[in-house]
């Protein structure tokens, strides 16, 4: 029953995209992609054989398109579809509509989808199958609660007493975090299932949630199968994914320090039955959450590839795409799969666009600078898959997540400690990531002890805390001054060969005044034309050495010690006046911008406004001018990357202002509404 | 093209004596330039900050591109006399928006900025670069008018000034006022001639007569914001373009105008850039400290033009004349260089072939002048000495290619003429602090009065007064030395400006940029005569 795969169209984007591409070359199988406008330069659609463009850039009309994905398909001759992760991955539908096209689908036949697409159906399902599994109530549109174990429908406040709190609302048809609320207060249930609902309505185009406990501290667990057609259901051990922010994974690893051997069993044998038990092909996982006393209840099961793979590769040495195609091409699995085991350990982080002191606010532009070292050695190595490299853009329109870098070495601590290193290393310029929070995690005292639950990040503090000081951003000014000073200027400048800022009556120093991420100015007064360099930081003298300078390197000694620093100098002007200075060194990273000497009076934005934080879609008003609000109140909702973010008064006054409409879409930095604090009024 | 070598002991006892003198005079460079900055002194430059106003040099950095480069011209002028050394005035060559132009900048603290006759001196000498040049002009203005006391020495020739202004714009060249404070009386005119001006709420005030000259006059009374202020100058006179809020903000209004202008050089555009092989911290230890013994042009050269390389002219021909071709910051210039102090017929003639040979290919000239003079004696003059003399000076005056010229050592006699001395109008001409400017040397000149005494004595028949003589040979000798000193004659605004000598290729780098605003264009008519 062997089937011919002689091209795959991969429906879906950004890593996972390459990484099908990838695998399927090694396999010796034609790619083809789609791409919404969105993405037409990213890196994935160069790397494919063929693409085919759909047209628009939100998902609903491109990655979610079914039919046009299956035109493309069509249109490429492609003859399997692969469907990554999210997006059409789990949608029932779109799996048969595949086969029903004569195409195959990678991934599970339908009927395992639509089984356990349903959480409640199965929860019932797992609950029958053996597996341990958490009681809990469906929410409909009409907002009853129905008990998933059968039963009258009954009030919220009524379910919510059956479960417990803190309890948590999640969409019943989707996954990743999306349409998940926790409920730790009765007042606020109604508001979290009305947004839960709306969340899930728009990501998954089903507005059904269901309520159940909140198990915290709790871990999440999770084992990798895969099953071919020859009857091989194999569990390849689990995953530990315990570390969350907005209830999606960022730090995952393999093997679960957690877990022993016998629990290790218990799920596995777990996972094989939850797998058989709707008849499933090809690659998955069964997701457990386990409480600290080792007991396991059955999550959900994730019925494609997970963004958090490769850690399973890197301890199996198996490839899970290559298997997926092997499975898909109706071979059975071969024994390295079938008598696979565990070998070192695996740790895998997902950098994100976004800003983790912000409340993980997603962030979106272009990377001057994407540049991550992969070092390989008896002790590990490191792999990254990534979505673009320098110049790529992150578009506000889909996931965060630009990257993923995995580290493996012989032992946990290990991988950890490279993993960090690597991260603490990359040159990262142009766009705010969270890698400051991964390397914080991955160096914590609570992470190398193996302290990891779901609510690691609330519990653990000083994980936002800036790692770059504020004196190491001034020292990183004067970094950038220098860089600045030995910069080749560009070519069609007068003077061209003239010593930069030289003077034959010199009355003040070059000046130069910057900006540092924590929004602190710092002001460089230098003059290195001299014999001896003068440097003035904030009007403090601070003694240097300049072993070596140029306009992308410094070698500085300061304080005794002699370090290099990394420099990118970006839209440098003509005049040489304004742009960005990104320093890399050993003692942090630094994104300092050039402030304008001579800013036009009036230039700074309206006292009171209320800016978009990102661009986005403004979803609703909840104020109207003339309103008293407090300190804290929302204002307005908007809309971007597929999150809600609240605008929220910063301080008590009246709405002065609002200049945005409902459906509006606004660039960053827009002023939504202005507030007067006038206490007059 | 051929690479110059150097052998210079840099531990030898002569380089390092010329060093211990050269580095002497480049600490009363510096004491000197530091009066310049201290303007009208602690108490003035206080009050001046109190009143939220920026010191002149500091408007001028902050209008000059970041990182670019400011040569300040006549820094020294009035050294020497009773008036503020740097003559309340400072002058220089910046840029602004990636356009060189020309700086004329009060210094509000001296005297309220007025002008002395050595500060109309310095702003005539700017503007006439300006003009030969082809940059535009940006005034900074914070001016009383004039230094009252000395009108009699300046209120005739001062009116060039306004002439000046706009006969640039006539010439196509733009002028802008930036006006900080006041600018009144004749300083009124200064903004009235610009064809930009900007000036400050609150801060600038331009008017012929102030509320007192007002009431004196006609009985008015009128507030000096209803004669002058920048808002009326705005919003009712028209005077003012432009209204900024502050110093800042005028200085960014200044930018902005430089920035419309869409400007071009029409001269060449420099090759590209290679530094010389040699270290120019080296010159100090070149440089004789005793004028009387020459030193090599040569060595002189491999630390001022590119690469180091340098293509001779006639290089075994009139051998106390160094000629030949290099590039200096890319620019292509043929440099004419004094060997060995004396100018021989052979010299001569060498220097004018060579004159006729740049002007052919559109060749800027370089002077580098430590010259004594042209030869005396018998069979000189009898050889013509004076026609070889009187041809380089023709073909010094006529040649058209911008010249640029550095005294480097001695400047006596016609040798000042024939190696382009401020009376032949190089576009810039700068000197090394060790330079000496006169007529002739103070020993030989105090000794030919002598000698002419001497004689007058004994054909009239009466004695002479040997006593006598030695005292008045000394006080001449020390007359001359006094007055031929290199910062005695930038006092008189004679030259740029003094220069520190490792400074040399920087300060030739600007300024063969800024000739390049114009374009580069040689005298034509007459083929070259082989002399």
């Amino acid at each position: 029953m062997a089937r011919q795969l002689t091209k795959v169209l991969v429906a879906n984007r950004g890593e996972i995209a390459r990484r099908v591409i990838r695998g399927a070359r090694s396999a010796g199988i034609a790619t083809a992609v789609v791409y919404s406008d969105a993405d037409a330069d990213a890196l994935f659609v160069a790397e494919a054989d063929e693409a085919v463009r759909l047209s628009g850039t939100a998902p609903a009309e491109t990655y979610l398109r079914g039919d046009l994905i299956l035109d493309a398909a069509a249109r490429v001759g492609a003859d399997a579809i692969h469907p990554g992760y999210g997006f059409l991955s789990e949608n029932a539908q779109f799996a048969a509509d595949v086969v029903a096209a004569g195409l195959i689908f990678i991934g599970p036949p339908a009927s395992a989808i639509s089984a356990m697409g349903d959480k409640v159906t199965a929860k019932r399902m797992m609950a029958a199958a053996g597996v341990p599994v958490l009681a809990g109530f469906t929410i409909g549109e009409d907002g009853r609660a129905v008990p998933e174990g059968g039963g009258d429908a009954v009030d919220i406040g009524t379910a919510l007493a059956a479960v417990g709190l803190p309890a948590i609302v999640k969409a019943s048809a989707g996954g990743g975090g999306r349409g998940m609320r926790i409920i730790a207060d009765p007042a606020e249930a109604d508001e979290a299932i009305a947004s839960a609902q709306r969340e899930a309505a728009s990501a998954f185009g089903n507005p059904m949630v269901f309520l159940e406990r909140y198990l915290s501290p709790s871990r999440h667990i999770e084992i990798q199968v895969i099953a071919d057609d020859h009857g091989n259901t194999v569990a390849l051990f689990e995953r530990e994914c315990s570390i969350q922010r907005r209830h999606q994974k960022i730090v995952e690893e393999a093997p679960s320090p957690f877990v022993s051997a016998d629990l290790r069993e218990q799920l596995c044998t777990a996972a094989v039955a939850a797998a058989r038990a709707v008849d499933y092909r090809g690659a998955g996982t069964v997701e457990f959450i386990v409480g600290a006393d080792g007991t396991a209840a059955f999550l959900e099961m994730n019925t494609r590839l997970q963004v958090e793979h490769p850690v399973t590769e890197a301890i199996t040495g198996l490839d899970l795409v290559a298997l997926q195609l092997i499975v898909a091409a109706g071979d059975p699995l071969p024994v390295s799969a079938r008598q696979a085991g565990v070998n070192g350990h695996a740790i895998e982080v997902r950098l994100c666009a976004e800003d983790p002191a912000a409340g993980f606010l997603p962030v979106s532009g272009t990377f001057e600078l994407f540049e991550i070292a992969t070092p390989a050695g008896p002790n590990g190595y490191v792999r990254v898959d990534s979505a673009l490299a320098t110049g790529g853009t992150v578009s506000p329109y889909y996931d965060s997540m630009i990257a993923k870098v995995i580290a493996h070495a012989p032992t946990r601590s290990g991988a950890a400690a490279l993993l960090a290193d690597t991260l603490s290393r990359a040159r990262l310029h142009g766009v705010t990531t969270n890698r400051d929070l991964l390397v914080a995690i991955l160096r914590s005292p609570q992470f190398l002890a193996a302290d990891t639950t779901t609510d690691f990040l609330d519990r653990v503090s000083g994980l936002t805390t800036a790692t770059t000081g504020a004196d190491v951003h001034r020292l990183h000014a004067a970094v950038a001054a220098i860089a600045r000073h030995y910069v080749q200027r560009p070519a069609g400048t007068v003077q061209p060969a003239v010593p930069r800022g030289w003077r034959n009556n010199r009355a003040t120093l070059e000046a130069v005044s910057f900006k540092a991420e924590d929004g602190e100015s710092i002001a460089v007064a230098h003059d290195l034309t001299g014999a001896e360099p003068a440097m003035l930081i904030d009007g403090a003298p601070l003694p240097l050495v300049v072993h070596a300078a140029s306009g992308t390197e410094v070698e500085l000694s300061t304080g005794g010690v002699r370090r290099r620093y990394l420099v990118q100098l970006t839209q440098l002007t003509d005049a040489g006046s304004l742009g960005t200075a990104c320093v890399d060194s050993p003692l942090g990273h630094s994104t300092l911008t050039v402030l304008d000497p001579l800013p036009a009076p009036g230039s700074s934005g309206p006292a009171g406004g209320l800016t978009a934080p990102m661009p986005g879609a403004v979803v609703r008003i909840l104020v109207a001018v003339g309103d008293t609000v407090e300190s804290g109140q929302p204002l307005l909702v908007l809309e971007a990357m597929k999150m809600e973010h609240t605008i929220r008064s910063p301080e008590d006054g009246v709405v002065a202002a609002i200049n945005v409409t409902e459906g509006e879409q606004v660039p960053i930095g827009a002023v939504l509404a202005e507030l007067s604090t006038d206490t007059q009024q | 093209m051929p690479i110059l070598r150097s052998d210079v002991d840099i531990n030898g006892e002569e380089f390092r004596t010329n060093r211990a003198h050269n580095e002497g005079m480049l600490k009363l460079l510096d004491e000197a330039l530091a009066q310049t900055r201290a303007g009208g002194g602690e108490a003035y430059m206080a009050r001046h900050r109190a009143r939220g106003r920026m010191p002149v040099r500091e408007r001028i950095d902050l209008l000059v591109d970041p990182g670019s480069a400011f040569l300040e011209l006549s820094s020294l002028a009035a050294w020497g006399t009773n008036f503020t050394v740097g003559a309340s005035v400072v002058t220089g060559i910046g840029v602004v928006e990636g356009v060189e132009c020309v700086f004329i900048a009060n210094d509000g603290t001296v005297k309220g900025g007025t002008s002395n006759p050595y500060t109309w001196r310095k702003m005539l000498r700017a503007l006439d670069i300006a003009k030969a040049n082809r940059l535009p002009v940006m005034n900074l203005v914070e001016s009383g008018g004039a230094d009252l006391p000395t009108q009699a020495d300046l209120f005739v020739p001062a009116g060039q000034l306004f002439r000046d202004l706009t006969q640039l714009s006539a010439m196509g060249i733009p002028t802008i006022a930036l006006v900080f404070g006041n600018s009144t009386a004749g300083g009124a005119y200064v903004p009235g001639m610009c064809d930009y001006s900007v000036m400050i709420d609150g801060q600038s005030k331009v008017f012929l007569g102030g509320p007192p000259l007002v009431k004196m006059a006609t009985g008015e009374v009128a507030t000096d914001e209803e004669l002058g202020g920048a808002r009326m100058h705005t919003f009712v006179s028209g005077l003012s373009d432009y209204m900024a809020v502050d110093e800042r903000d005028a200085i960014r209004i200044g930018r902005q105008i430089v920035r419309s202008f869409g400007w071009r050089k029409l001269g060449p555009a420099p090759l590209a850039v290679v530094d010389p092989l040699y270290d120019p911290t080296e010159l100090l230890g070149i440089a004789s400290a005793d004028l009387r013994v020459p030193f090599s042009v040569h060595e002189v050269l491999a630390r001022l033009l590119d690469a180091s390389e340098f293509s001779e002219y006639k290089p075994d021909y009139g051998t106390s004349m160094v000629t030949g071709w290099g590039t200096l910051h890319g620019y292509r210039i043929g440099v004419l260089a004094n060997a060995r102090g004396v100018i021989f017929s052979e010299e001569a003639n060498k220097a004018t072939e060579f004159i006729q040979l740049c002007n052919q290919t559109d060749t800027p000239l370089l002077f580098l002048q430590n010259t004594t003079g042209f030869i005396v004696g018998k069979s000189f003059e009898q050889g013509g000495i004076i026609k070889d003399g009187a041809k380089l000076i023709n073909a010094v005056a006529n040649s058209a290619v911008p010249h640029f010229t550095v005294f480097i050592g001695a400047s006596f006699g016609a040798g000042n003429y024939g190696m382009c001395g401020r009376a032949y109008e190089p576009r810039f001409l700068f000197t090394w602090p060790n330079s000496r400017t006169a007529v002739m040397g103070p020993q030989q000149l105090a000794g030919v009065l002598s000698i002419v005494a001497r004689d007058a004595a004994a054909a009239s028949g009466k004695e002479f007064d040997e006593a006598a003589d030695a005292a008045r040979t000394a006080a001449i000798e020390s007359q001359i030395d006094r007055e031929s000193h290199a910062f005695f004659m930038s006092g008189k605004v004679y030259d740029d400006g003094i220069i520190n000598p490792v400074d040399t290729r920087t300060v030739l780098g600007i300024s063969l940029s800024a000739a390049h605003n114009n374009p580069v264009e040689g005298r034509r008519g007459f083929g070259v005569f082989r002399m």
